[in-house]
């Protein structure tokens, strides 16, 4: 316990949890929008082009100055940005080509900058290697304001246009004819996600900010139905992996921050996926088999009910093996719950011959209303 | 006198370059028709993963096994990617966004905590080392030669022989898949084939250029080449020839500017790319414009044939057909007015004498074939 505390009023430890949350936050609340319109992979085309605009930054400030670095990435991204658009719009490349033509070009320039950074043999220059894969010790109290400014902003930008930009995510062609500026609306979304990829930049690294990006919003979207609680969701889920992520770094030497920030949120990604009511996979699973199991348990109740009425008996006893035979597979668990439903009853009937099963009267009475059910929609079938 | 050339630094860098972007080329032609381009980039990141695997299990960081292991994990990665989207709880974007930055992340990791001593560090995973190349050799034949420029000219050499082989499979893949699939020809199969070798092809190619820098050499001289022809055989020739020029350029101009070789040859690309967005003949952005200008003069002269025919031997001629009219009439300012008077002088449509506008013979044809459309069909025009 002490060395938890210790741990958690550690000055580094402290700037680290603080900032990861807040690239979490950012990240998060930003990346639905861009999962929504199905633009994940821009996220990954922009974080990648801020490369340049880092190495721009270092090269005008002459140190590793964050203020300096923050603008000339979000100046490269939106470079990028536009590179995309005026492919897709006035070329024939497709997006995907686009996206990968802007991110591999942009990415080649700023490791070009990057190496004449390293020929100038500027001594503060080692920080900048922590901007390919993040790293947690590298930040600093001062960087923390800049983050937290940059974070506020953003929110704060997307609170107060928040019924527009829901607008034009879900149907801008709508949005165009009530008269909003869809092109302004989807080109500050582009520029808002930038904003997020940036304040991440050192913490994650450029490489896998797009991650960041996406997971979050992926995660949410399991949960939720409605774009105000998938972005708060979205939001909390990017500061825990942040966090998390973040954290673990900091522990151990030779641990780079992104990738651990990025397998914590991947993680929660898989567990919604798996688990999240209604979408979840694994309660599709479960809902298939529950229905799988009671239209076995129908079937089998009408084969008993007309085995009976071919033997003119109503309580004539099936034998379970010909049950077997006559469905293809076992109905020994379908008999037990008909059982258990009272619908059925095991009778002693040649004991030496196996199991025997006859109908109760309430399962005459059920199988006479599944019969009704079927023939009712058999009879709106022909109708239509 | 080969081997020397083989030895010969600078050469061994660049052809090392040229056949990375013509091995990439072959196969990135048919990713960026089909619209798959940015599967190169999942893939290109994720098998970091698988050889950081293959190198911990067989202790072989580069050679064949890790070819093979390591193109094995691109395979996967895109199954993964389309198992995802098929559970339909993610779409495609997100399913590919999702999968390769977990691979990826699992590999620096690994890279990170096991692999620090052996060449392959998390700075060589990312942009590669071109400028070494020379570094690693081997003999073949009683010849040495750089072990990446073997590599890479047996992966250029399968890269080719499939293409080849299959060339109309795989254009009937690009162009029609669903006709593709009718025909038997098994699209699916093939696309996979396609990605096999993508992921081969990076791998051979890792050392030298890393994992985004490849991206580049697959996606851009295709893409260049795209809006320059509209012929298969010739994308993937224009785009091999883009891959190799860039590479010799990338080379020197990295050497002038002591910048990193594999970034420059990189970027070169992008310059093609840009050249070809500008000034490609059909599709380039200038191409387009003077285009649309020649559309919007034409339009602007039939506009002025039309209203001279219309008034043409009529009262109120001598006020109509002048230039001063044109402005309130047609509502062109007075500067455009100038400029199509001009252009319909020089096309021989009108005669201008003083401020009188007249047609001429084939002024007067162009309007009656703008007005009377149906002579055009019936052969000729009436005098």
């Amino acid at each position: 316990m002490d060395g938890l505390i210790a741990f958690l009023s550690d000055y580094t430890i402290q700037n680290v949890m603080a900032g990861a949350a807040l690239l979490g936050l950012s990240s998060g609340a930003l990346g639905v929008f861009a999962v929504l319109r199905q633009q994940s992979l821009l996220g990954d085309a922009l974080s990648h082009a801020t490369l340049p605009g880092v190495a721009l930054g270092f090269m005008v400030a002459g140190t590793r100055n964050l203020e300096s670095i923050t603008a000339g990435a979000l100046l490269t991204g939106a470079a990028a940005a536009l590179l995309v658009l005026v492919l897709t719009r006035r070329s024939r490349l497709k997006t995907d080509a686009a996206l990968g033509a802007a991110l591999s070009i942009f990415f080649a320039l700023g490791v070009v900058l990057l190496t004449r950074i390293q020929q100038t043999g500027n001594a503060s220059q080692a920080g900048l290697d922590s901007f390919l894969f993040g790293q947690a010790a590298a930040i600093l109290r001062s960087d923390l304001w800049l983050m937290g400014g940059l974070t506020l902003l953003a929110l704060l930008l997307l609170a107060a246009f928040w019924k527009e930009f829901k607008l034009v995510t879900f149907d801008a062609s709508f949005a165009g004819s009530l008269g909003l500026p869809v092109v302004l609306l989807e080109t500050s979304l582009t520029l808002l996600i930038a904003l997020a990829i940036v304040i991440g930049l050192q913490l994650v690294g450029v490489v896998l900010m797009a991650a960041m990006i996406v997971a979050p919003a992926a995660a949410a979207r399991q949960w939720s139905r409605r774009l105000e609680q998938m972005v708060v969701l979205s939001a909390l889920i990017g500061a825990f992996g942040g966090v998390t992520g973040a954290v673990v770094s900091a522990t151990g030497p030779n641990l780079a921050t992104g990738p651990l920030i990025v397998l914590a949120i991947t993680v929660v990604v898989l567990l919604s996926l798996l688990f999240a009511p209604r979408r979840g996979l694994l309660w599709a699973e479960l809902e298939r088999r529950t229905y799988q199991r009671s239209l076995l348990e129908n079937r089998v109740l009408l084969s008993l009910s007309r085995v009976a009425q071919e033997h003119d008996d109503p309580g004539y006893a099936a034998e379970q093996g010909m049950l077997d035979a006559f469905h293809g597979r076992p109905t020994g668990a379908s008999l037990g719950s008909l059982e258990r439903r009272g619908l059925v009853n095991r009778v002693e009937h040649m004991p030496e011959e196996g199991a025997h099963w006859e109908l109760t009267d309430s399962g005459r009475r059920e199988a006479s209303r599944v019969v009704t059910q079927l023939d009712g929609g058999n009879e709106e079938r022909e109708a239509r | 006198m080969i081997s020397q050339l083989l030895l010969d630094i600078p050469f061994s860098i660049m052809a090392t370059g040229a056949l990375v972007g013509i091995a990439a080329s072959l196969l990135g032609t048919f990713l960026v028709l089909m619209r798959s381009s940015m599967l190169t980039d999942a893939i290109s990141h994720s098998i970091v993963f698988g050889i950081v695997i293959v190198w911990m299990l067989t202790g072989q960081a580069s050679g064949p096994v890790q070819i093979i292991g390591a193109a094995l994990t691109g395979v996967l990665t895109v199954l993964l990617i389309e198992m995802l989207a098929r559970t339909r709880r993610v779409k495609n974007d997100a399913a590919i966004g999702l999968v390769f930055p977990a691979l990826f992340s699992i590999g620096v990791l690994l890279l990170n905590l096991f692999a620090r001593d052996v060449h392959i560090d998390t700075h060589t995973v990312l942009l590669g080392e071109i400028g070494f190349v020379w570094l690693d050799t081997i003999q073949i034949g009683g010849t040495e030669a750089p072990l990446a420029l073997v590599s890479m000219s047996v992966i250029t050499a399968v890269n080719l022989l499939f293409v080849t082989l299959l060339y109309k499979e795989l254009k009937l893949m690009a162009f029609d898949e669903g006709l593709a699939r009718a025909l038997g020809f098994m699209p699916a199969l093939l696309f996979y084939l396609l990605l096999t070798l993508t992921s081969a092809t990076a791998v051979a190619a890792f050392d030298a250029v890393g994992a985004v820098l490849f991206v580049a050499f697959v996606i851009v001289p295709p893409s260049a080449a795209y809006l320059v022809t509209d012929r298969l055989w010739r994308m993937i020739l224009y785009g091999s020839v883009i891959a190799v020029v860039a590479s010799v350029a990338g080379y020197y101009l990295a050497v002038l500017w002591n910048v990193s070789i594999g970034g420059m040859m990189a970027l070169c690309t992008g310059a093609f790319l840009l050249l070809a967005l500008l000034f490609g003949p059909r599709y380039g952005l200038i191409a387009q414009e003077s285009r649309r200008r020649r559309q919007h003069a034409g339009i602007d002269r039939r506009a002025l044939v039309v209203h001279l025919f219309n008034h043409e031997g009529r009262a109120g001629e001598e006020e109509e057909n002048r230039v001063a009219a044109l402005t309130e009439h047609l509502h062109w300012r007075a500067t455009k007015v100038e400029r199509i008077v001009h252009e319909a002088e020089d096309a021989g449509l009108i005669r201008v004498e003083a401020e009188k506008l007249n047609l001429t013979e084939r002024g007067r044809g162009l309007a009656r074939e703008v007005l009377e459309p149906w002579h055009r069909e019936e052969g000729g025009l009436p005098a």
